[in-house]
């Protein structure tokens, strides 16, 4: 497992890349810019990326994450790659539900069960 | 006992966790649920945000301040930025159209989810909001209802 800075950890699969937040809390403008640019450095240094986020450790989170999500989602699939969501706790996915954001996000209860909704590996 | 406090902080990101670690000990110690908590936090980071970036058009030296309140049944926030205010109803609905793939503006939806009451002052720079203990909801007021 590598770590890029400390907000995430990177696991490389050949069916996905599944990235698991490291910090329980993902508030701040600091927090989301630099998750931003460690997630958006693993979408680009693959061609076309199976991409699993994994947020098992996060308990809670601002809006502006939910932003973060949407350019992540853009990006992965203007290289025609899948994201799939997990780990996912009721609380945190009430907030995906309020704002309809279920209805883009591919949301899964695990790891295996967003492996398993892939496409072919990447 | 009730608690109250009123605090000025400036329009950092950061500052409103202060704030917050401040008044969850207090949330704990009136027995407030972990639901209220997450809540009460939620809509106090996306009030935050919503001063720092649109009222106060984050400059560094304009202040948000922050009143308090626990009471037995109910927590109460005013948070009051130093920007010109702004009409609350002319929000889009960021759950429709091309606006729910846009990357902001679910702050206030959030706001209006998890608190029972979000009041504007009229000019638009000061937001009320309560969150009534979760045993003892009364039904949601209409300024407290979701657009």
């Amino acid at each position: 497992m590598a770590s890029l800075k400390p907000r995430v950890s990177v696991e490389y699969g050949e069916k996905a890349t599944i990235v698991t937040f490291t910090d329980e809390k993902i508030l701040e403008e600091r927090d989301i810019v630099e998750l931003q640019e460690s997630l958006m450095g693993i979408i680009g240094q693959a061609e076309k990326i199976n991409l699993i986020l994994d947020f098992s450790t996060v308990k809670f989170l601002s809006s502006a994450v939910l932003g973060l999500l949407i350019r992540v989602s853009k990006k992965v699939y203007e290289q025609n790659g899948q994201l799939r969501l997990c780990n996912i706790s009721p609380r945190i996915y009430e907030i995906f539900k309020i704002t309809r954001l279920t209805k883009i996000f591919d949301i899964l209860p695990d790891r295996a069960e967003a492996a398993a909704s892939l496409a072919g590996e990447q | 006992m009730p608690i109250s406090r009123s605090v000025v902080v400036s329009s950092t990101p950061s500052a409103v966790a202060d704030v917050f670690r401040q008044l969850q000990p207090g949330l704990k110690a009136s027995n407030y649920s972990e639901e209220d908590i997450f809540a009460v936090h939620l809509a106090l980071e996306e009030a935050f945000t919503n001063a720092v970036k649109h009222g106060n058009k984050m400059e560094p030296n304009k202040a948000v301040k922050i009143d308090y309140a626990i009471e037995p049944d109910k927590i109460e926030i005013c948070m009051t930025d130093e920007g010109s205010g702004f009409d609350p109803e002319v929000i889009p609905d960021p759950r429709y159209g091309d606006n729910l793939y846009k990357p902001a503006g679910r702050g206030m939806l959030l706001m209006r989810s998890f608190m029972d009451v979000i009041e504007y002052n009229e000019q638009g720079n000061s937001v009320r909001m309560i969150r009534y203990r979760e045993k003892r909801k009364p039904s949601k007021s209409a300024a407290g209802s979701n657009s």
